[in-house]
Parts: structure tokens; sequence; C-alpha cells
């Protein structure tokens, strides 16, 4: 049988990311060493899921949902208001921390279209005002 | 075809995170006739004779697969709920975890008594984290009850890549490595998660394992056309009155599905399927939804007469190419070709011999893919070309003549 390695990289990389909002080249170092798996491999598994990310993040991660059904439901305009209320662009981090701001490919929300993760929670049946309270309830 | 609830069920009857209001539905019952009055080839020969095909969208023989399985030398076995709905447009999984994790966790376990496998992994995308402790709970109590103790139940989560509801690539990120296809043969049954046979299966499909045991192979047979028996659950979204989770017979006809439960008007196509579906033009909307005709994976987008056909493919395109594995050329090359002809032809570039290589890129990804993916991203450039070829023809005529105007002459 294939040795199985490999199995506790997926979460450990996912646990080191909750603890540290990202993937530092030194945490991927410690992953490494911690499971004898080479760092290239590491940093290749680091880099393929989009929702790890090996760049620094805010407190709190908005996606925006941009495949077709959203954009159907015109989530081209939440992406203005998210931008223009947190004042980033998109792949961007707020000044103070606050927020990181992405897009993301369906997140299977299609029925509360137009719809965004923050923190992973489901949030749909977007407006410009509706953004507004929504995102006042992230510090 | 009014809906008929078989997969849903219980689904808004009982209280997901309580065990009991399952088991007050006759729930757990079709597992203990399975475990009890049937032995596990006679659970697989029942499957084979109820037709039931997977419901994730490749349509394979499920009772033949795990026929496969279960003949396959090795000591350990496993089982894979494929809970990774990355497909756009699709979100009846997410729907059936939401609302009865229960008999999609007595599926399980009568699948893994099927093949013999003491081992099972339920394989959540990152994207459906929200419903990770509903199910744990639903696990944790099924465990309670003493119905998982051939079994073991696991919870593994993606971590955010479309490609990984692909089923090798599934396996590779289970085994904590990235989510890249492999190539087959080896085909799961054989040589799968760490080289064991393997089954995987969708949300969907085992969720029709307790009512097939239960009222038997004959009762589900009854219903469907010649090649897809028992019903089918679809999410339509887009342009809908009423978007939502819906279930119907094989071969209910998509007018049905769109404009009678959902409310469509001036519906100008239908993609069936996803971003890798067909694309259905309204004059064709009384097509039935059958393995036959369209299907995938149920998720449907509904497109009125105000969307314009090269648009939403370029977006189509531009979904594959982002999620591509980078893997195989045909798909890593062909999405990003694809994607900057549909750009320019929709931004107003284009030119006649782009439809050519539309349709040769096309041909060469369904054929030389080596994976799904790729090959689906050819589906809805075909599909287009076929039924809308004059928008496109009619757009570059546009672009051309507009571009007379340029100070420097032609381009």
């Amino acid at each position: 049988m294939p040795s199985r390695d490999r199995e506790e990289l997926l979460s450990a990389l996912k646990q080191a990311q909750a603890e540290h909002t990202h993937l530092s080249r030194k945490v991927m170092m410690e992953i490494s060493r911690s499971l004898e798996i080479p760092l290239g491999e590491v940093f290749g598994v680091a880099t393929f899921y989009s929702f790890l990310s090996s760049g620094p993040r805010g407190r709190n991660t908005i996606m925006i949902c941009k495949s077709v059904p959203c954009y159907l439901k015109n989530s081209e305009m939440i992406i203005e208001t998210v931008a223009d209320e947190i004042g980033i662009g998109v792949g961007e981090t707020t000044a103070d921390g606050r927020f990181s701001f992405e897009l993301t490919n369906c997140i299977g929300a299609c029925d509360s279209a137009p719809a965004m993760l923050v923190n992973g929670e489901v949030r749909g049946d977007l407006t410009p005002k509706r953004i507004s309270q929504v995102l006042k309830s992230y510090r | 075809m009014p809906e008929q609830r078989l997969v849903l069920a219980n689904c808004g009857i009982i209280d997901p995170s309580d065990i009991d209001t399952y088991l007050d539905r006759g729930g757990f019952k079709a597992l203990e006739k399975a475990r009890s009055a049937m032995t596990p080839e006679e659970v697989i020969r029942a499957v084979k004779a109820s037709g039931l095909k997977g419901r994730g969208g490749a349509g394979f023989d499920c009772g033949l697969k795990w026929e496969l399985a279960r003949r396959a030398e090795g000591e350990e076995k496993f089982l894979i709920c494929n809970a990774d709905e990355g497909e756009v447009g699709t979100f009846k999984d997410r729907f059936i975890l939401e609302n009865d994790p229960f008999t999609l966790i007595e599926g399980i376990a009568i699948a893994a008594h099927a093949i013999g496998a003491r081992r099972a992994y339920v394989y959540l995308r990152a994207e459906y984290h929200h419903l990770l402790d509903l199910l744990l709970g639903a696990i944790g109590q099924t465990r309670e009850k003493g119905f998982l103790e051939l079994v073991d139940v696991e919870v593994c989560e993606g971590a955010g890549a479309y490609i990984c509801g692909e089923e090798s690539a599934l396996m590779n990120s289970i085994e904590g490595r990235r989510g890249e296809a492999r190539f087959r043969p080896p085909f799961p049954t054989a040589t799968g998660l760490w080289g064991c046979p393997t089954i995987i299966n969708n949300v969907e499909t085992l969720m029709n394992l307790p009512p097939i045991i239960a009222k038997g192979p004959e009762w589900f047979a009854s219903m469907g056309t010649a090649q897809s028996k028992g019903t089918k659950v679809f999410s339509v979204s887009g342009d809908v009155a009423r978007a939502g989770v819906f279930e119907l017979v094989m071969g209910s006809r998509l007018e049905e599905l769109v404009v009678d439960l959902c409310g469509a008007g001036e519906v100008k196509m239908v993609q069936v399927g996803g971003a890798g579906g067909n694309i259905v033009p309204a004059e064709m909307i009384d097509t039935p939804l059958s393995f036959e005709t369209v299907l995938g994976s149920g998720g449907i987008t509904v497109f009125d007469e105000s969307r314009c056909v090269i648009d939403i493919v370029h977006r189509n395109l531009e979904f594959f190419a982002d999620e591509s594995c980078g893997k195989c050329t045909p798909c890593r090359e062909g999405t990003e070709a694809m994607v900057e002809i549909l750009g320019r032809l929709n931004r107003g570039d284009g030119v006649e011999r782009d439809l050519d290589s539309l349709e040769d890129l096309s041909e060469v990804m369904m054929l030389s893919s080596l994976c799904g993916l790729g090959q689906g991203a050819a589906v809805p450039v075909q599909d287009s070309l076929l039924h809308f070829r004059h928008e496109y023809e009619e757009r570059i005529e546009k672009s051309l003549f507009l571009r007379t105007f340029h100070v420097d002459g032609p381009s």
C-alpha cells in the first residue's frame, strides 16, 4: 500500500492558517520539518487550494461569488459596493487588517444570489444596503 | 408531471439535528434489512436491478461499479461520499445536507456493507464549511445509536478547488496532495485511495439507497425512462421567479421544471449541468431530462432574452481556466486559449477564423483531456456554436465594420 505520510498535510496547513491567518514561508518550513515532507511539496499543496493563502490576510475574509448564477443577479454591483465600502480592491487587505477581499467561484448559494462568504458564512440576497449592514457586524 | 419526492422525502419534515425524528419516519430500517436479511452480493444485485446511475454528473451504473470494487482484491476497501459539489449552479447536495443528513449516512452504511468497506469518508467542500457541525452532529448521533459499529464515517474537508469533485483529484486531496486528476486505468475500483479498491459516490446517489432497499428495485425501476430510472434532484437558478431545489421523475421535460415550477419567462436558453453542461435553446425547451438527453449534475441555469450567449460562454470558460488543475496540456492551455478568443469576440475584437479555432480547440479538448473538466469545458462552446452561431457571426461582422472607423484603418 502506498504510504499514508501525506494524510495530515492538508489539515495541518488549514490549522496553521487558522492560527496565523496565512501560510508564511516560516510556517510552511515548520510543517515541512514536523511532517517530514519536502518543503517544495508543502508549498505545492499550500498554493494549489484557493482557500489557503500564502500572503497575509485580514481578520475577516470576504469572498464574493463571481460565477454565472450570481453574475446574472448583478454580482458586479456587489463587488463594486464592497470595494467602495471598505476602500480596497480585489486581492487586497485593508490597512487596519480588518478585511481581506477576494472573488471566488460558485459557492452553491445560487438560490440566494448574489451571494458571498464572510469567514465561511453565507451571506445571500445581497443589496448595497444589506452589504453595509453585514460588514458592520465584523470587527 | 408534478414534483415527486423520493430523495427529498424527509427534507423539511425531519429535524436534521435530531435523529429521533428520522427514526420516527422509519429511518435506518433499510440498513437493518440490508445487514440482517441480505448478503452484500444481494444488495449489489438489488442496486443493479434498480438501474441506479451516479447522480454527480457522469451517470455510471452504480451497482456495476460496486460489483467491481467488491470483487477487487485488497484487504482494505474505502467508500467516499463526494460532497464536493462545485459544479456552477448546483446546490442540491447542500440542500440535502442541510435538511436530511441521516438518509445520507444510512446510504453510506448500506454502500459500505455492499462493497466491504470498514471506513468511509465524506469529502465536504470548503465552501460548505458552514454545514460541518450539522453533519458531524448527525454522524455522532448515528454512532451513538449503534448504526455505525461496522463502518467508521469520517468527514474530510476540502480547501477550495472545483477539480476535487473529480474522483481521482478528490482522492489525491484526501491523501494530502495537490488535487490533480490521475491517469486511468487503473480505475479507483481497483486502485483508489492509498492504492486500495475505492468507491466514490455522489451525495444524491447514496440518498437513493435506503428507499431502493426498503421498497425494492422493481418499484424504483418502474419510474423514469429506459436508461434513467428513479428521480433526479435539480437546483434551478438564474432568470427565474422561484430559484430552488426540485425533484422530478427522470424523463420530465425541461419546460415543466423551469417554466411551470420555477416561473421562467422569455427564456432564451437553459444550461443543464453547470458550467460544462449542455446549452438548450428555448425552441428545444420540451427536451426530457434524462441520461439519454441532457442531465449532468442537475444544476440548471436559466437565461432570458436579455442575455448575450458569448458573454455567458466566456464566463463559463473563465471558470474552467481558473479551476483547471494544470496537469494535462489540452485542458490547461485549451481553457486559457478559449478565454482569450471568447474575450476578444465579446469585446468586439473578433475575426472570422476565431470560430474555427474554437471548434478545433473543442475537439482536441474533448478527445484528449485527462478528466471531465477539460472535456466539459468544451461543451458550452460547441453547443453555443451549434445553436447560436448566428450571434457569433453577427458580432464578428459588426466588429469588423466598426473597426473600419479606426484612425489606423481596419486591423
